[in-house]
């Protein structure tokens, strides 16, 4: 099975989602990153969505999961590149993405990571 | 609906790529049917909760996507069948944020929000069929 590579970029992981995830690869990912956090002892994460056109509820929780995974490790997570017509759906499907930080694009999500350093 | 129909295309749903290419099918039916982009991500959102659903809870089935009008009405119906365990208490799995499977609880209920119409139909130890109905805006 293929996975999602993982790259640093000095203390903060980016991952840049571009295929449409099977079940399988999402909880991957989810174990992936959290491995790397660790190994890497990585302070943030970088989550590029702006491939996606679709997430459901199932990635919703992976998403959820790894930002609470992240803090847990001491390490914060941005999501960036939501699409519009995604951000519509959620809402409209209830998904409430508590506590996760979202931002414009990979720059400004670098910006508020970068800032919760200091 | 049913296989066989013309212009109606039916889906194996099984594993995990089941839904993937599920959802490829009816953001192809919903780009035909003329949908706006978030109408067809609206759509294409609520078959990847139940196509799920299927799989998960009813131990696999199969998907049937058509076109449908209606008058001067265009869109697009998905069906969502299974043999599986089937519901006991359609008004709670319904409800927001019930879940069997460790979920959000929000496939359902989810699903019924993003569509125009909403049927399902389920008894313990008969299996569950759910049908949605999304019109062109």
């Amino acid at each position: 099975m293929e996975r999602i590579p993982i790259l640093r970029m000095g203390r903060f992981l980016l991952v840049t989602i571009q295929v449409d995830m099977h079940d399988q690869l999402a909880l991957a990912l989810q174990d992936d990153l959290t491995q790397r956090i660790v190994k890497d002892r990585a302070k943030g994460v970088l989550m590029d969505i702006s491939s996606l056109d679709v997430v459901d509820s199932f990635i919703g929780r992976m998403i959820s999961n790894i930002a609470n995974m992240s803090r847990v490790l001491d390490a914060h997570t941005v999501v960036v590149g939501m699409q519009p017509a995604v951000a519509i759906t959620l809402v409209e499907l209830g998904l409430d993405l508590a506590g996760v930080r979202t931002a414009l694009n990979v720059e400004k999500g670098m910006a508020l990571l970068q800032a919760f350093e200091e | 609906m049913a296989a066989g129909d013309p212009g109606v295309v039916e889906l194996a749903l099984r594993s995990g790529e089941d839904v993937v290419r599920l959802r490829q099918a009816v953001r192809e039916r919903a780009v035909a049917a003329g949908f706006s982009l978030v109408d067809q991500t609206k759509i294409v959102t609520a078959s990847s909760e139940l196509g799920r659903n299927t799989i998960q809870h009813g131990g696999g089935g199969q998907a049937f996507v058509a076109f449908v009008v209606a008058g001067n009405k265009r869109g697009v119906r998905l069906e969502f069948v299974d043999k599986g365990p089937g519901i006991a208490d359609i008004a709670l799995a319904l409800s927001d944020g019930f879940t069997t499977a460790g979920g959000l609880g929000l496939g359902l209920s989810g699903a019924k929000r993003l569509s125009d119409e909403f049927e399902i139909e389920s008894k313990p130890g008969e299996g569950t069929r759910v049908a949605i109905t999304r019109w062109k805006s």
